[in-house]
């Protein structure tokens, strides 16, 4: 299937929800409402055989309305063609329906078009900061944030009490003492460690007491 | 009168199993591993949980490395990123630079003289070459083969010799430019590489002889973190990791650019898709590599390298003191960047490593409005929590090996 044989198909089951194609330099892209955009991708992953999403990003268009916009580059490795959608996302409603489900591959691309311009997708598995560390709070490749930069706070740690049991600092992490306690008080936990261990960590036997 | 006692004393292995019972069983830890631990080569950490050796479950973590290359590139001329590029996948920056200028060149619509096209081949072949000997000496030496190491680190040595030899840098090379490269190759260039293609299938055989039939190497990597076509290619993987699980796509094959061709090479492809295949296709990778290169060797043409219509380059530094109109040129070049048309394009170049893409968005003038690179790492490496769930602790090492990553590219 050619690219313009595959945005007719899309055409043809979609009408309105695509936009007229538009061709440079032997590339055709067509722009997606951003309603439908999981059902075209649903769609062309299944019936016109993109079977891989090369690539997707996010982009600023920093003065126009809407003002973002998401790139999906899908590509079909079978008949060696290549398609791009975009999506237009206005400012004030900055979500668009996650392809995770489509493509496995969409994962950290979304995630990183999140980190970098704030982009919510929508029924994203784990939707957090990729490059960025956990609670900076700005989005950095967006047309008004400065190159230079803005100073932050130090960041805040990726783990806390609610999600791992950290180990008693005897000293240092995972410093102890030879023969001192056994390695269940020592260690970190996940919080579902079965309730009768959870048990014994908080109250140790004689055996386990320093 | 005989008395009589009853006694039950449990050997060892019932104690075991009562302790594995009590305690290890339904217990999980969770280990973090990097972002300085070895095997990750460059910064990048995962967060396992475990279940006594086993792993369960796999968070990777990346961004220690994150410089803002997108950022930056919004900000300078499409000429000034070059040497960024150098420092996207660092082990093999020829290709990133070969791989850039033909995605400017395709915006602007530039076609390159062939002599440039051979030269650009030949860079992104010695590229390849380099990278895969670091991979497989890397990957080996995590498993515990030190010689295969410094036999690659050898010829990447030669290699480095020929980058200082066409541009001066022995890492960052930054030798393409947009319409053409830094300077024609040096008369010495062509011989020199004759003789390192001459020595390299004696070192590439070795490795062979002491990996391939290695009974520690098979064991570590026969069936450890296979990946089949179809998760392969719905995970975006590409490359010698789309490859080893059996799909025969390679972007100098199904979209020839710099006139690859011309050449003849086979795509080496995998069967099973665990680390051994991904370990043999690199294998196979470099000799076409010396194929390719032994071709181009024979064949490359004389002429010009830079593009002779495009304005895009600087002109010659006599004519930039002799005549205006050069020196305006020259001038507004150097300000202002090389305008380039509205629109976007995405050109990909098969890198070391797997597609290297870049997609970018222009509004006319000499900067890019947007600037995304599709580095084959970042999305590579995202098997990771996949491929290792199930594996032990110590497959990790030989499942990162093989994926061969460089965080420079991945976190941009």
């Amino acid at each position: 299937m050619t690219p313009q044989a595959a945005v007719e198909k899309l055409q043809a089951k979609f009408g309105d929800a695509l936009g007229a194609p538009v061709e440079f330099r032997g590339e055709i892209s067509v722009g997606v409402a951003r309603e439908q955009i999981l059902a075209v991708c649903r769609f062309a992953h299944a019936e016109c055989g993109f079977d891989m999403l090369t690539d997707l990003s996010g982009v600023d268009n920093f003065g126009d309305d809407p003002r973002y916009g998401v790139v999906y580059h899908l590509y079909s490795i079978a008949d060696r063609c290549a398609v791009r959608l975009k999506v237009a996302i206005s400012e004030d409603d900055l979500t668009v329906d996650s392809v995770e489900s489509v493509w496995k591959t969409a994962d950290w691309h979304e995630r990183e078009a999140f980190d970098m311009f704030g982009i919510r997708f929508r029924n994203h598995p784990n939707l957090k900061r990729i490059l960025m560390w956990d609670g900076y709070p700005y989005f950095p490749l967006r047309k008004d944030f400065p190159l230079a930069g803005l100073p932050t706070d130090l960041p805040e740690t990726a783990v806390d009490a609610d999600t791992v049991r950290t180990s008693p600092m005897l000293g240092g992490p995972f410093v102890a003492p030879a023969a001192s306690r056994s390695s269940i008080r020592r260690e970190p936990r996940q919080v579902d460690t079965p309730a009768e261990n959870l048990e014994r960590l908080n109250n140790p036997t004689k055996q386990e007491q320093v | 009168m005989a008395t009589h006692h009853e006694m039950s004393v449990i050997d060892s292995a019932s104690r075991a199993q009562q302790a594995f019972e009590e305690e290890v069983h339904g217990e999980k830890m969770i280990i973090n591993m990097g972002p300085q631990h070895p095997s990750t080569h460059g910064v990048f950490r995962m967060v396992l949980e475990m279940d006594g050796e086993e792993i369960i479950q796999c968070w990777p973590e990346i961004g220690y490395l994150h410089r803002g290359d997108e950022k930056i590139a919004e900000n300078m001329t499409y000429t000034q990123f070059i040497p960024y590029t150098d420092r996207l996948d660092y082990l093999a920056p020829l290709a990133n630079n070969v791989a850039y200028a033909y995605a400017v060149e395709k915006l602007m619509g530039i076609d390159v003289p062939e002599r440039c096209k051979y030269i650009r081949v030949i860079c992104a072949e010695l590229a390849r070459i380099s990278s895969h000997l670091l991979g497989i000496g890397a990957m080996s030496m995590d498993l515990g083969a030190m010689t295969v190491f410094l036999y690659a680190f050898q010829q990447r040595e030669k290699i480095y010799d020929l980058c200082e030899l066409i541009c001066g840098a022995r890492f960052t090379t930054s030798y393409t430019r947009i319409g053409g490269l830094a300077n024609d190759i040096p008369a010495d260039f062509l011989p020199m590489l004759k003789a390192f293609l001459r020595d390299l299938p004696a070192t590439i055989d070795e490795v062979d002889k002491l990996l391939t039939r290695n009974k520690i190497f098979v064991e570590r990597n026969k069936d450890i973190a296979v990946l089949s076509k179809a998760d392969a290619i719905n995970y975006g993987a590409t490359g010698p990791i789309l490859r080893a699980s059996g799909v025969e796509w390679d972007v100098r094959k199904a979209h020839p650019y710099s006139g690859y061709e011309w050449f003849t090479f086979d795509i080496p492809t995998g069967t099973v898709g665990d680390c051994m295949d991904r370990y043999l296709v690199r294998m196979e990778e470099m000799r076409q590599s010396i194929h390719i290169l032994n071709q181009a060797v024979a064949q490359i043409p004389d002429g010009p390298v830079n593009a002779p219509e495009a304005k895009v380059l600087l002109p010659d530094k006599t004519a930039v003191l002799t005549k205006m109109e050069e020196l305006i040129h020259h001038f507004i070049n150097v300000t202002q960047g090389v305008n380039a048309p509205v629109g976007e394009i995405y050109f990909s170049a098969e890198n070391p490593k797997g597609e290297l893409g870049f997609y970018i968005v222009s509004k006319g003038g000499g900067v890019p409005h947007r600037l995304k690179i599709r580095a084959p790492s970042f999305v590579n490496l995202q098997l990771v929590s996949k491929l290792c769930k199930g594996h032990m602790m110590s497959d990790t090492v030989a499942i990162l090996g093989s994926l061969d990553f460089v965080m420079g590219e991945c976190d941009r």
